[in-house]
């Protein structure tokens, strides 16, 4: 059994007509101790998707039309508040994108660390284990750091104190939502050297939100590729990175700059992304797809698997035209 | 080379910390310490560092945004530093800056006609109405958007298109030299490309001078024709953009571009990963201010400021090692 399973999942803003769909039909499973990552522009919908596994998201407006989230099992969106609050932060935890957001100004980061473990490991929640996080996260001298307040902290270590009070319940797994894109190069790279580590070290795993194609092969065993509320392909990281096929997965990469090439022109993609609730018909994507076809604005294509563990939702992937 | 366009010299800005009747001694925040560079006429210079290094206090005390503290700017020879009130109104039609955040640069009530011809307004540029609006309308088709858009408001657009309105102001008054500030970085990836080449059409098409402020090495290559690096006021590293790219020579350099995200799963690049974070800009580490956080610091390091020499033709850097620290 799969430690986290999402089958077909919709997702809508609101009710009725005027419901605005943010999730389509999305799918995927997560192996404990594996690393899933989900890219996606702004607007395509994989912050909501992450914020759904343990139903964080106030509803309404957010509105489950129909799917199913199965952690161990058991599906998130049947559970009453008892249960969800059970799994928010035990089984599940989350690390956000602003950790200057994300932790309580008033408290002390000691104090806030503590008052995971009280609720999901109370025989815990004592200094010594307050320590032996703050250790583990790689804080400098903690002992002084348990007294710190956020806003004495720069954004690494913010992220590092965030961190260490979602790893306190021991998670089995770990939904990083955008959690380098706030701070400076640098830092990312230790962040996401910290989360590789951490990984290795206590065998959770991961799902890592990022816009940010770079970060993906570091971490990375899976990618989902997310555009427009569904997913449009999905592969074994390196083999995406290394062949992308559909052609917005090829787009978003070639739109990278990179230190290493020296054309003077970056490859954009034109036009913009769509708004919630102005998808286009047929192929989300048509109208910016250098490879588009007339029937791409007429029908869906569906996600089909068309090489071993490589699932991709465009019919024209493997015809001649724009090559990489 | 023919005369610069822009001189800086030893420029210095400095906010004073603590301020009011009860505060203690008398601190500040060294947010650009003595920096001299120049741009030639329509080149595009990068300028590089992570958040707190004062690349953002830098563009701005160019246009005269923030007041310096000490320094000359001197625009076509003539030392903005200087000038105050009307002297330097007229001369801001020659630079202009566009800024990081393309929701918050935009006047949220006014029109994008408006917008744009404000600028044209103050410097009287068009003799009459209907000047004004084939201008404006001129200039929206230059940055790529529809001429009709000039009746609608901000928020009827998206990021990347308020990029390119806050673009086309800067456009309105044809200047010399345009400070961008991190034009990109609120931006999608797929649309961060699209203003990127746009940028250098126009530059190409009007021959104006850039100053490109970035924290991402990689975008700031692809426009500039030389890069300067910022380490906490000063500049540490300054050259040719591929050569400081591809040979750096001073350690936060090498850390920086190790850091940068690739996406090619085979790169060779090996990651330095630096240990802290950037030091507070009141108290600064002695020395070189980067020595808490360098490889390769020795006793020196922590006792002697490193000028920045040039210890290549045009390729300058700040580091008592930099003849050891070259890249394997």
């Amino acid at each position: 059994m799969a430690l986290l399973e999402i089958r077909n999942l919709q997702m809508d803003f609101g009710r009725g007509p005027k419901a605005l769909r943010a999730v389509d039909g999305v799918s995927f499973s997560l192996e404990a101790g594996e690393t899933l990552c989900l890219v996606g522009e702004s607007g395509s919908g994989k912050s909501v998707t992450a914020l759904s596994i343990a139903r964080l998201l106030a509803s309404p407006p957010a509105c489950y039309a129909g799917g199913e989230i199965l952690l161990e099992g058991r599906d998130v969106l049947r559970m009453n508040a008892t249960e969800l609050r059970g799994i928010r932060g035990g089984l599940v935890s989350y690390v956000f994108q602003e950790p200057g957001a994300s932790l309580n100004p008033v408290f002390r980061i000691g104090h806030q660390i503590k008052e995971a473990l009280q609720l999901h490991r109370p025989e815990a929640a004592n200094d010594a284990e307050v320590l032996r996080l703050l250790k583990l996260v790689g804080i400098p001298a903690p002992e002084a750091r348990i007294k710190s307040y956020p806003h004495e902290m720069s954004g690494g270590m913010q992220q590092r104190a965030m961190i260490a009070m979602a790893l306190a319940p021991h998670p089995k797994l770990l939904v990083a939502d955008e959690p380098t894109t706030a701070l400076d190069v640098t830092i990312q790279a230790q962040i996401i050297e910290l989360l590789g580590q951490l990984r290795r070290q206590l065998g959770m795993a991961i799902l890592l939100i990022t816009h940010n194609l770079g970060i993906v092969g570091d971490l990375a065993d899976r990618v989902a590729v997310m555009y427009a509320g569904q997913i449009v392909e999905t592969a074994p990281a390196r083999e995406l990175l290394k062949r992308p096929l559909h052609p917005y997965t090829q787009a978003l990469m070639n739109s990278v700059p990179s230190l290493d090439s020296d054309t003077e022109r970056l490859t954009a993609i034109p036009g913009t992304v769509p708004r919630l609730g102005a998808f286009p018909n047929g192929c989300r994507f048509h109208p910016r797809c250098p490879r588009a076809q007339s029937e791409c604005s007429e029908k869906s294509p569906a996600l089909v698997e068309v090489e071993p563990r490589r699932w991709v939702r465009c019919p024209f992937w493997n015809s001649p035209g724009l090559k990489r | 080379m023919n005369e610069p366009l822009l001189a800086v010299k030893s420029l210095k800005v400095h906010f004073p910390v603590n301020v009011g009747p009860f505060a203690g001694a008398k601190e500040f925040v060294r947010a650009v310490d003595g920096v001299s560079f120049t741009i030639a006429p329509g080149e595009t210079v990068g300028l590089v560092g992570e958040s707190g290094c004062g690349k953002t206090t830098l563009g701005r005390a160019i246009v005269r945004l923030v007041e310096p503290t000490d320094g000359q700017i001197l625009f076509e020879g003539e030392d903005l530093a200087r000038l105050n009130g009307s002297a330097l109104r007229a001369r801001r039609r020659k630079f202009q800056m566009i800024f990081q955040d393309p929701y918050g640069s935009l006047d949220p009530r006014a029109k994008v006609g408006n917008i744009i011809g404000e600028a044209l307004d103050i410097h009287r540029l068009t003799p009459d109405a209907a000047a004004r609006r084939q201008r404006v309308e001129s200039l929206l088709a230059d940055v790529g958007l529809d001429p009709s858009h000039a009746e609608r408001y901000p928020h009827e657009f998206s990021g990347g298109q308020r990029q390119r309105i806050g673009i086309a102001r800067a456009l309105a008054v044809e200047p010399k030299l345009i400070v961008c500030d991190e034009p990109v970085s609120a931006l999608d990836v797929s649309i961060q490309a699209q203003i990127v080449n746009l940028l250098r059409d126009l530059q190409q098409e009007h021959g104006m001078a850039y100053l490109f402020v970035a924290h991402d090495l990689a975008v700031v290559l692809h426009l500039s024709r030389r890069i300067l690096v910022m380490y906490l006021g000063r500049i540490v590293e300054a050259g040719e953009a591929r050569i400081t790219c591809r040979s750096p020579r001073h350690p936060y350099t090498q850390a920086l571009i190790s850091a940068a995200p690739v996406v090619d799963p085979d790169s060779k690049r090996r990651r330095i990963i630096l240990a802290g974070d950037v030091p507070s800009p009141i108290h600064p580490p002695g020395g070189c201010p980067f020595h808490p956080r360098c490889p390769f610091a020795v006793a020196r390091c922590k006792a002697e400021v490193p000028a920045l020499r040039e210890i290549d033709s045009g390729h300058w850097v700040a580091c008592h090692l930099a003849e050891q620290t070259a890249p394997q």
